[in-house]
């Protein structure tokens, strides 16, 4: 079953006409996904990607969008000034899915941004997120989606890169993969470790979960609290940054340990008495979960 | 605010004094950290004399606090401010909550230097009223407030009035912190706020250029401010091993494994999506511009980046630049073979790495020659 994305999945692709949207709506296509729509205002009438093929329409907004085509799902390539509109107006439109993949909307945004979605019924993923995959069904997202296998494990992290790590390490051992969800690196995001968690623990595809974590805030901790009480299903973790400086933005602008609160060492520990078994290292989540999965018959 | 000016020497200092009214004045070190007071970065003066022996100990001092790392902060200004009769020291802070999403302005009892120990050990003492963003920050919750930490009635105006504008402040300034800490009752019944930290959201800066003007880059590493005008992402550590990955989380666990192979690593450098020549050049001047470096381990896991035309860009960079530190080289993603195979052909002082683990324990290895 996966979750959130599958074969029913209708993309519409805001900021299509973008250089990153373009883009990657061209790569979300060749892998299969149904991309509906574009949403660029202004630009509504016109085609894009239409130079090898039919192309995709252009609407000049998100509600008249998912009118004509019936999209369920939009992916959002807007920059940073204009991205927490974009994705108030699609929610506003009645997407039950958004992907925001922008890096470096302003925290204050995020925070009216979840206010406003507090009132209606639309999921936010992101931002500053690689995306969701299900592997063999749909790509919502920028990940490459040769890496990835079909399978029953699924893949939650708050980084990009750090995932294909763990994808390709997975692929590697022939574990396959249900759903990989990036929840992103910002400090306000739409969907938490415990909200994906819940949904997997819920999925009768997913076997196994791996969780990638790393400093700043406290979403791993709270996650420990819900796996304990409701995951049966096996949990293996990596929470990057034991090496990372206190007091310093690590990239991500989620990523930093404040006021000696958000390190990794603290994560680790909650997880662990949760029953949650931590990589040591990051070339060993692969084999961290294969043991776990192997131990548990 | 107490009255106070900014000085650069010790001569200045005592003339400040003077001009105050030659009573006490606290010299206080300013340096982008907090914990100054615990760090011996903040005196009190009993007259001119004193002011000026204090603020040229604690000038050109390097004031390590438990904020600024082991490495500490030159000190090259001083606040000399206004001696006053305190009463009460309290605490206020604003901050946005990660776990609800919301900013919460949180106020205490226990100002003075200690915060994070109250945090810690006594959280009750700390009041918190949360911030509803489309409502924004109401008298009552500032009365709530004012009340929770005991202020006179006779208070209570100046005190709404004041916790209303630092939330506006807050707010328009698209701070990520702001902490007025000590907030101080004085002995003849004032309000002032005796010292302010405020911390701006990076992302929000293109939308505040009289802040970014504000940047002090004196205050900060040269070579991250260097790497800042490339668009790389660089912070320096203290060890021998440079590293440079694409995406942050990949470069933490970067950093991670190779402590975990038994090296310390120089620096995080995240290049990004742009992994092209000139950005890898930029980002090998960068790590090579460190004296600590013996060994760099490049980590790429190239989705839409394709290995060839990184392998393409390390070995120009390289061949430009004419090092001679060994470089690991650890690729994965699409056109890896290909990816390898430049580089061995390079002629150049490359490993080329199997995988992760492979790629830190050789670097660690190199490293220790």
């Amino acid at each position: 079953m996966s979750i959130l994305v599958d074969e029913n999945t209708r993309l519409l692709v805001q900021g299509i006409t973008g250089r990153e949207g373009g883009f990657h709506a061209s790569q979300a296509i060749a892998y299969g996904t149904k991309v509906v729509a574009g949403v660029t205002p202004g630009k509504g009438g016109t085609k894009a990607l239409a130079d090898n093929g039919p192309g995709v329409p252009v609407f000049n907004t998100v509600r008249e969008a998912v009118e004509k085509t019936g999209a369920n799902v939009s992916m959002i390539f807007v920059p940073p000034p204009f991205a927490a509109d974009a994705i108030m107006e699609a929610a506003d439109a009645g997407l039950p899915l958004i992907v925001a993949i922008t890096e470096g909307i302003p925290t204050l945004d995020m925070v009216r941004v979840r206010q406003f979605l507090s009132r209606n019924k639309s999921r936010l993923i992101g931002p500053n997120c690689p995306g969701i995959i299900s592997p063999g069904k749909c790509k919502v997202g920028i990940m490459p989606g040769s890496i990835h296998r079909p399978g029953h494990v699924g893949v939650i992290s708050r980084s990009g890169t750090l995932t294909y790590e763990a994808v390709g390490q997975l692929t590697a051992l022939g574990i396959g993969q249900s759903t990989c969800i990036g929840i992103g690196g910002d400090p306000i995001i739409g969907t938490s470790f415990t909200d994906a968690l819940r949904l997997m623990n819920d999925d009768p595809e997913t076997r196994g979960i791996i969780m990638i974590g790393e400093i700043g805030g406290s979403a791993e901790e709270e996650a420990a609290g819900f796996i304990k009480a409701k995951v049966k299903k096996p949990v293996v973790g990596f929470i990057a940054g034991r090496t990372a400086p206190p007091g310093r933005r690590m990239g991500h602008a989620g990523a930093i340990i404040s006021g000696g609160k958000g390190t990794a060492d603290d994560k680790i520990r909650a997880l662990e008495a949760a029953g949650v078994i931590l990589a040591a290292s990051p070339a060993l989540m692969g084999e961290t979960l294969k043991e776990r999965l192997k131990d548990k018959g | 605010m107490p009255r106070g000016e900014m000085i650069v020497n010790r001569e200045e200092a005592r003339a400040l004094a003077v001009k105050m009214g030659g009573g006490i004045v606290v010299v206080k070190a300013q340096i982008h950290a907090g914990g100054r007071g615990k760090g011996g970065g903040v005196k009190l003066a009993h007259n001119p004399d004193e002011a000026e022996k204090l603020a040229g100990g604690i000038l050109g001092m390097t004031l390590v606090t438990h904020q600024t790392g082991p490495e500490g902060r030159l000190v090259k200004r001083v606040l000399i401010e206004e001696g006053l009769e305190v009463a009460r020291e309290l605490y206020l802070g604003l901050v946005i909550d990660r776990g609800t999403g919301q900013p919460v302005f949180m106020a205490s009892t226990e100002g003075g230097m200690e915060i994070e120990v109250v945090a810690a050990e006594r959280p009750e003492k700390i009041l918190k009223e949360f911030i509803d963003p489309a409502i924004g920050f109401q008298a009552f919750q500032a009365r709530k407030l004012a009340f929770g930490l005991g202020l006179d009635s006779a208070r209570l105006g100046d005190a709404v009035k004041f916790f209303s504008n630092l939330y506006r402040a807050f707010e328009a300034t698209d701070a990520s912190l702001v902490e007025i800490n000590p907030f101080v009752v004085t002995k003849d019944g004032r309000l002032l706020a005796l010292d302010a930290k405020m911390t701006f959201d990076d992302n929000a800066l293109f939308r505040h250029p009289d802040i970014r003007e504000l940047r002090d880059l004196g205050e900060e590493d040269p070579l991250e401010v260097k790497a800042t005008n490339f668009g790389l992402n660089y912070i320096r550590l203290d060890g021998s091993v440079g590293c440079m990955v694409n995406g942050a989380g990949l470069a933490m666990a970067t950093m991670d494994i190779i402590q975990y192979a038994g090296g310390r690593p120089a620096n995080f450098l995240d290049v990004g999506g742009g992994a092209n020549e000139e950005q890898v050049k930029h980002g090998f001047e960068i790590i090579l511009s460190d004296p600590n470096v013996r060994a760099v381990f490049i980590n790429i896991f190239g989705g839409i980046m394709r290995c060839d035309i990184v392998a393409n860009g390390v070995v120009a960079a390289a061949r430009s630049l004419g090092f001679k530190t060994p470089v690991v080289v650890r690729l994965e993603g699409t056109n890896v073979e290909l990816g390898q195979k430049i580089l061995r052909e390079s002629g150049l002082n490359f490993t080329v790495a199997a995988n992760m683990k492979d790629g830190a324990e050789k670097v660690v290895e190199l490293a220790k020659n």
